[in-house]
Parts: structure tokens; sequence; C-alpha cells
């Protein structure tokens, strides 16, 4: 039928884009992964400490980030929605903002909060007389995953409780609940879906964030940083290519239960 | 609901939240135009770090512009067709089409740019232009578009507009360009400003797909990070902020707008 | 716009449809519209009326088994909407968010390349006709319900199609506005002697508006005639039941009478014996209106039922009886002003020709 003709006239673009930059490029990159490597990348990644180390430490990484931004995010979106003030808006303004800084730029803020010129190090220069400075650590890394990490899940958050229903809250008031057990059985189910979800986006965001580990993690090893040495320094592009498809796997999983839960939009890079 | 001792509790977390993801952003700008950041803001202001990024690094910004206007019109042309035809299709093969179109969100720039790498880097031409950069933020960024489309399409009934336009004589070209396009203006838009911010400020898959001779500004930050002193990052960042910010306020506005509207 | 139309008649012939999921929208169907009628397709949601007005406008395809639409010598059965020459009133009203009221009305003349004089002078005889002045400049969604039907409306005609299509455009509007706009619209198609197809599930809009009404019922058209025939002459029980209120009585035909379950016997007017065969069992239908009440004088032989509760109506009164038949209830519309408490017997009295004969 001539709709379907023009149906597909239409969408052909888009197919030939998506088949030829990203289809192609995948599946090239799942065959030099298999067949430059004779399939060993895979098993090294298993068996080599300093890979399963850095894959490892990715994971317990981003958990921990994860699990962090949570609370945060449920602590203050919940505030956020539940409040009406005078200049609620440009809190939430502030919250939101960061979404769009790319990893790179959140890494130069952490140096910046943490670096040897940095705040915490003023503070600590006139405090106690020594600099704080644990930019280029595991803790400035995490400094850095929870900046991008925070505005995305605040904004779930929000989103979901204002779902909230406040006749439920009055109910469990009316039945004698204290606050902590109307927190328990009320909100956080109310919000679960939201926690849920973008908790993954948040998980798989932090594995894959590799412009804020450029700036800050030159000595530690996480997932992204291994790759890019992998493949710059070692010249060993199977391994570069098996890795980058473990960590594709990884975050599409985080992201398919994401999407199952219901998330309106994914996030941006980190 | 009533201001106990809860609401300042939790007024003063949120403030503190608020500040760890403000503060920095203030003091790379206050960085960027301080004489020396070492000795602090008693130094006194200059604009020479922001000339000396100019100097440095104004190809880097101008790239950045050319290839997100490019990302932008390209996301039009093939994005508004394409969450038409998504949103008016009841075949099945158009949720496969959206997971394969929504991929590149959830796969890390890194796994892309590498299998963009080992398909086209023998072509050294095309490697070393800036097609290269172009097509891995199309592709990082076309998702977006469709769905801010998609969105908007799905709010209301297009195929009734559509059927009212052709029952007045207007065939399929008419319809679309008289009745779909004006009417998903709001997405098309939305969808543009998302473009435009991720293109910006997109380095995962740059850093990989750039050659020297085609640097972003994310790039250029990346290497005044790593090399320059700090007063020129930190008035690199800022002239990045000056490029982003409006588009972000831009975007806040036509949200508001919208959820006036409703 | 004050000079007639051409408007054609429509023929369907041997016209199916199934849906891509397999269900049967729309039986084998023969149909005539003439030329300047107003046809009301009525019937509940899902009986296939709008799939048969969708299929005359072009929006659907019948099944590909020989059938064909015709607009008078035209066969018009595998062009498109956009091809037809139809107008269209929507349910919606599918105005364009994002054009003014006037900017609506003319897109079918711009469409068309027409000259802009041309479309101006139409224009302000649309905007006179429907008593939109006020707001040719006015956005869309600033206007009421009864506005946004009106410019439908002038949006559809003003190109003069061959023929009109309305789906349900009443049914948006509030029982007020309706009662009066169908009038007008009645009015407006007849001055302008156009060919239109309406459809409604609504059976007091369908009777106010056409000329003719096919009820349809599980993808077929059930009967098909004018008002009057449809309410007196009902074919079958679906019909029957579903333009007005019906009574349903069933019995034996014993000695020229129908003797219901109860033992209560009605008398038969001679051409229902004449189509009847003693002993036989047999449906009569009768309206509620053509019921009376009196006293009961002769508890032996009247027609006797118990009040179970009366509701006054404004015109009239609405008394359900009991015990006329052992199930069911009898609905009866009483026009005097007479109080009938609960638990009352009555005597039920009718006119014999009342009485219709229902086959299944």
């Amino acid at each position: 039928m001539k709709n379907t003709r023009i149906s597909l006239f239409l969408v052909l673009p888009a197919i030939i884009i998506s088949f030829a930059f990203f289809l192609l490029p995948i599946v090239q990159l799942f065959k030099v992964s298999v067949v430059e490597g004779n399939g060993i990348s895979y098993w090294n990644i298993l068996t080599q400490p300093m890979y399963l180390k850095s894959l490892l430490s990715t994971v317990g990484l981003s958990t921990f980030v994860t699990f962090v931004s949570l609370v945060i995010a449920t602590i203050t979106g919940l505030f956020l929605t539940r409040y009406e003030f005078w200049g609620k808006q440009v809190l939430i303004a502030m919250l939101s903002f960061p979404l769009a800084f790319p990893g790179v730029v959140i890494g130069f803020f952490v140096i910046m909060l943490a670096g040897r010129q940095g705040l915490f190090a003023q503070i600590g220069l006139a405090l106690v007389g020594e600099r704080w400075m644990f930019a280029y650590s595991m803790a400035g890394l995490f400094l850095g995953y929870l900046y991008f990490s925070i505005p995305r899940v605040v904004l779930t958050v929000m989103g979901a409780a204002e779902k909230l229903d406040q006749n439920l809250i009055e109910a469990g008031r009316s039945l004698g609940a204290s606050r902590w057990q109307i927190f328990c059985d009320v909100t956080v189910p109310t919000l679960r879906p939201g926690l849920i979800s973008s908790g993954s986006i948040c998980f798989a965001t932090s594995m894959g964030a590799f412009g804020t580990a450029f700036t800050l993690a030159t000595n530690i090893n996480v997932l992204p940083m291994t790759i890019y040495t992998e493949f710059t320094l070692n010249a060993n592009f199977a391994m570069a290519a098996a890795l980058s498809l473990i960590l594709g796997l990884v975050t599409w999983v985080c992201l398919g239960i994401a999407k199952r839960q219901g998330a309106a939009s994914v996030g941006m890079g980190g | 609901m009533k201001k106990d001792k809860y609401f300042y509790m939790q007024l003063l977390f949120t403030l503190a939240v608020c500040s760890f993801l403000i503060v920095p952003v203030v003091m790379s700008a206050v960085a960027g135009v301080t004489n020396n950041y070492f000795v602090g803001i008693k130094s006194g202001f200059t604009l020479r770090w922001v000339e000396q990024v100019w100097m440095l690094y104004s190809d880097t910004i101008w790239l950045t512009m050319k290839i997100a206007l490019a990302t932008t019109m390209i996301n039009v042309i093939v994005g508004v067709p394409c969450a038409y035809v998504m949103a008016s299709s009841k075949s099945r093969w158009v949720s496969v089409f959206d997971e394969l179109l929504t991929l590149p969100i959830a796969i890390p720039g890194m796994a892309i740019s590498l299998g963009i790498i080992s398909v086209y880097g023998g072509f050294s031409d095309f490697r070393s232009s800036w097609f290269f950069i172009l097509i891995g933020h199309v592709i990082f960024t076309l998702p977006f578009m469709v769905k801010s489309v998609l969105a908007v399409l799905q709010s209301f009934n297009f195929k009734v507009l559509e059927e009212g336009a052709a029952s007045l004589g207007a065939s399929f070209w008419r319809r679309f360009f008289d009745v779909i396009i004006p009417n998903c203006k709001a997405g098309i838009v939305a969808g543009m400003l998302m473009t435009l911010t991720l293109s910006i400020g997109e380095f995962n898959l740059t850093w990989m797909l750039h050659t020297p001779l085609t640097k972003t500004l994310p790039v250029g930050l990346a290497d005044s990070y790593a090399s320059m002193r700090f007063e020129v990052s930190s008035a690199y960042t800022l002239i990045f902020l000056c490029l982003i910010l409006p588009l972000l306020v831009l975007a806040q506005m036509l949200n508001n707008k919208k959820v006036q509207n409703n | 716009m004050t000079d007639k139309t051409n408007s054609v008649e429509i023929t369907l012939k041997n016209i199916t449809k199934t849906f891509s999921d397999g269900t049967l929208a729309l039986k084998p169907t023969d149909l005539t519209i003439k030329a300047e009628e107003i046809l009301v397709l009525l019937g509940p949601s899902g009986c296939g009326k709008t799939t048969t007005l969708r299929l005359i406008a072009g929006l659907e395809f019948a099944d590909s088994n020989g059938g064909s639409i015709n607009f008078g010598d035209k066969n018009v059965t595998e062009l498109p909407i956009e091809k037809r020459k139809v107008g269209m009133v929507f349910q919606s009203y599918a105005l364009f968010p994002n054009m003014n009221v006037s900017e609506n009305i003319v897109y079918g003349l711009k469409v068309r390349g027409i000259d802009t004089a041309v479309i101006d002078h139409k224009l302000a005889e649309m905007l006179k006709m429907f008593d939109l002045e006020k707001y040719a400049k006015r956005g869309v969604h600033q206007l009421s319900g009864g506005q946004r039907q009106r410019v439908a409306l002038a949006r559809a005609i003003i190109t003069e199609p061959d023929v009109l299509l309305l789906d349900e455009p009443l049914s948006a509007l509030d029982a007020l506005l309706k009662a009066r706009l169908r009038g007008d619209i009645r009015t407006l198609l007849k001055s302008l002697g156009i060919t239109a197809v309406y459809v409604t599930h609504d059976q007091e809009e369908a009777m106010a508006m056409g000329d003719r009404i096919a009820v349809l019922d599980h993808g077929e058209i059930a009967q098909i005639g004018s008002a009057k025939e449809i309410y007196l002459q009902p074919k079958n029980a679906f019909v029957a039941d579903f333009i007005g209120q019906m009574n349903r009585f069933e019995g034996n035909v014993i000695d020229a009478q129908l003797v219901l379950n109860t033992g209560k016997k009605i008398p038969l007017s001679s051409e229902a014996l004449a189509s009847s065969n003693a002993n036989e069992t047999l449906s009569m239908m009768l309206r509620p209106e053509d019921i009376r009440l009196t006293k009961v004088t002769d508890e032996q032989h009247a027609l006797t039922g118990i009040v179970s509760s009366s509701v006054f109506l404004g015109d009239r009164t609405r008394v359900t009886l009991e015990k006329v038949q052992k199930e069911g209830k009898v609905i009866v519309d009483c026009f005097q002003r007479i109080e009938y408490p609960s638990g009352q017997i009555v005597a039920l009295s009718f006119e014999s020709k009342h009485l219709i004969p229902l086959q299944g």
C-alpha cells in the first residue's frame, strides 16, 4: 500500500544512520573482540587480576555512588515536593542545571573543590594548617560521580513524589502512625519504582563515566580508563573492544530495568 | 504543611546539596577572571585569561558550534519524520527499531566510538575530517530528538487531525507540513535544544573520534585541565558555561510554559 | 453558498470490511443513499456504523472482494479521502490547533489552490452564516464546544463537497445545545441540498435528523427506513429495543387471544391472527405510551398488574407494573396527572392494532 511506502521513505534515513554508524560498528567491535584476540580477551578479563580488579572496583564505586545519591535525593526530593516556600524554583533549577555538564567539566569542578588550590584545601589550611586534597583519589572520583548523579535522581524522585497521595499520609496519621512508620509504609512504596529506575540509570552512568575519570583518575583503574589505556597505550584493540562490550552490556541491562520501571527519559553522558 | 524543625533540617540539607553543585561552578567562574587565583580575589579581576583562551582555543569553539548546528539540522531532518512514522505505524518492527535507536543512550560512548573507529577508521580522509565527530554526535543525540517529538505526538490525537486535513483534500505532504510539523513544534524545539546542549558538551565519544586538527570545546577543556594553569582552565570553563547556560535556561522556560498550558 | 451543490447518490454494493486483527466489522452490505438525502447510521458502539462512514469517506478501504462504492456514476472504491470530494465533521472536530478560526475554515480552499479573492469572499460568507465573525482571528482552543462545532461544519462545507459526512458531531456537547443544534444542522443540510451521512448512537437525534435511518447491529443493517417505520414497525427485537422503550408479551394463541404465562389474556387483532396459528407461541411488542391504565372493574377478564413504582417525568408519569407476566415488568407512560401508589392493582387497556408482532 502507498502509506507503507511513504512511511519507509520517511524512516529510511534514520534506519541507514542507525545501521551504518551504530549497529555495524558494534557488530564489528564484537568481531574484533572475538577474532583478533582469538577469544582470549574475555578469558583474560576473568583471569587477569588487573582487569578483574578494574571491573570490580568500578562496580563497587558505582554501587556506592548510587546508594548515596538515592539517600540524598530522597531527602531533597521529598522536601522540595512537600513544602512551598520562597526561592524553591531557584533551588530546583540549581539541582537540574548540572544535568547538562559534561564529565570533564565535572572533573574540573572536583579539582575546584578538592584539588591543591581547592575549597577543602583552603578550609583545611585555615583550620588545621594542612591542605585537604583528595581530587585525584577514589574519594575525588566518588565526589565527581555524586555530582552528576544527584540531579538525575532528585528529578525522578520529585516526579514520583508528586504522585504521592496526601490522603494516604493523612490516613496513616489518623491511624496513629509515627513519622517514621509513615515514611516506611506509605512514602517509600510509592517512590520505589522511581528509586529503582533512577538508581539503575545512576549506576549505568557511573559505570560508563569516562569524562570525569579522564580528568581525575590518572592513577585509578576504573573500567573506562582501563579501556582507554588498552586502546591507546597498549594498542590492544581486542581487549578494549571486549571490555567496552561488557561495559555496554552492563549499562544496557541497567537501563532496561529503568525502562521497565517507566523512566521517562534517560540521562545524559557523565 | 507546617514549617516545623523537620522543615528547617531538610532545608539545611537541601541547601548543602545545592551548594555542593553550585559552589564549584561559581568558583571556576571567579577563577577564570581572577588575576592570580593562588593569591585570591584580592589580586584583582582581569579578562586576560579569557583572551588567552580565545587565542589558544577559539578554533575549538567554532568547531563545536559548527558540529552542534550540523547535528541539530540532521536530527531535525532525520528525527522528525522518523518519530512520525514510529508514532503512526502499528508494525511490530517499530518497537525493534525503537530499541535499536535508543541503544546509543545506554551504551557508553567509549564502545560506540571504538566501533566507529574499527569500521571507518581506515578511511583516512573521513577519519581526519570533522564529519567523523559529527556522525558520533548524531548517533548519540538522535534518540533524544526522536523521543522528544514522539512524546508530543503521543500527547494528542494527530491521526484525526490528519484525517481532517485529508477530508479537505490535502495530500500526504501537505498534511505533514501543514498539520503534523506545526503541532509538534514544541517537541522539535525541545529536541533541538537538547541536541545542541548534548553536542556542545559531548566528550566521551569525541575524545576517541577527534584528531589534533579536529578538537572540540570539551576536548580542548580536557587538554587545558591537563596542561594549562588554573586560571586558563577556569576561563575556558567559563566560556563553556556561557555557551550552555542560555540553552538550559531556554529549555527550562519552555518546560515551565508547557506545565502552565496543561 | 445559497446555490445548491450538485449532490450525488451514494451506492455501496457488496461492501465488507475485515480489520487486520480478523474481526469482521461490516458484513456484506448494500446501501443506497439518495441524492440530497440525510441518512442516519444508528446503533450501539461497535455495531459498524463508524466503519461504514469511514468506508464512504475513504478513510478505510473495503475488503477487495469485488464490492464497490459509487458517488453518482463515479467509482470511488479505491480513492483515498483527499480525492473523494467529501466534507467531514469529526466527533472531536479535528480542528487544527496551529491555525485560527479563519485559517481552519479556508484550509480546504487553500489546499485546492483557489484564488485569494475567492477565498476571502467565501470566508466572509461562512463566518456570517455561522455567526463566527467575532471569532475569526481566535485560536480554536479559545472557543466553546458549540463554536468549535460550527467551525468544523463551516470548514467542511466551504469546499462544496459532493457528500457531507458527520461522525457523531454533537456528542461532545451538552444536552440543551445538542437539541438546538440538531435542528439547525438539519435545516442547513436541507438548504444546501447535500447528500449527507450522519452517524450517531442517540436514537432521538437520529429521528430528528434523518430522512431515513439505518439501524446497525453487529456489522449489518438490521433495518432501514423512515423514523416512523422504524419506530412503529420494527423488524426485530433489537431494533424495537434500541429505538425507544418497548414492552414484550409472550404467550400462546388460544381462542383469538394471546394467553400469557400468568393465565392473563390479550385480545389479538385480525391481522395478527391471520399471520399466526392456534397454539403457536407468539411475541408481541407494545410501546409504553400506547397503554392506558384504568380502574379494575372486571377482575376476572381484565389484563391487570400491580404498580411497583411510578416516576414523575414532567410531561408524563412512567409507571412500572409487576405481575402481568411471571417475569419482567411492564412500563407504561401516563400523560394524565394521576397518582399511582405502589401496590395498587390497575387494568391495562390498549388498541390491539398497536401490538407489534415480532419474529425472534
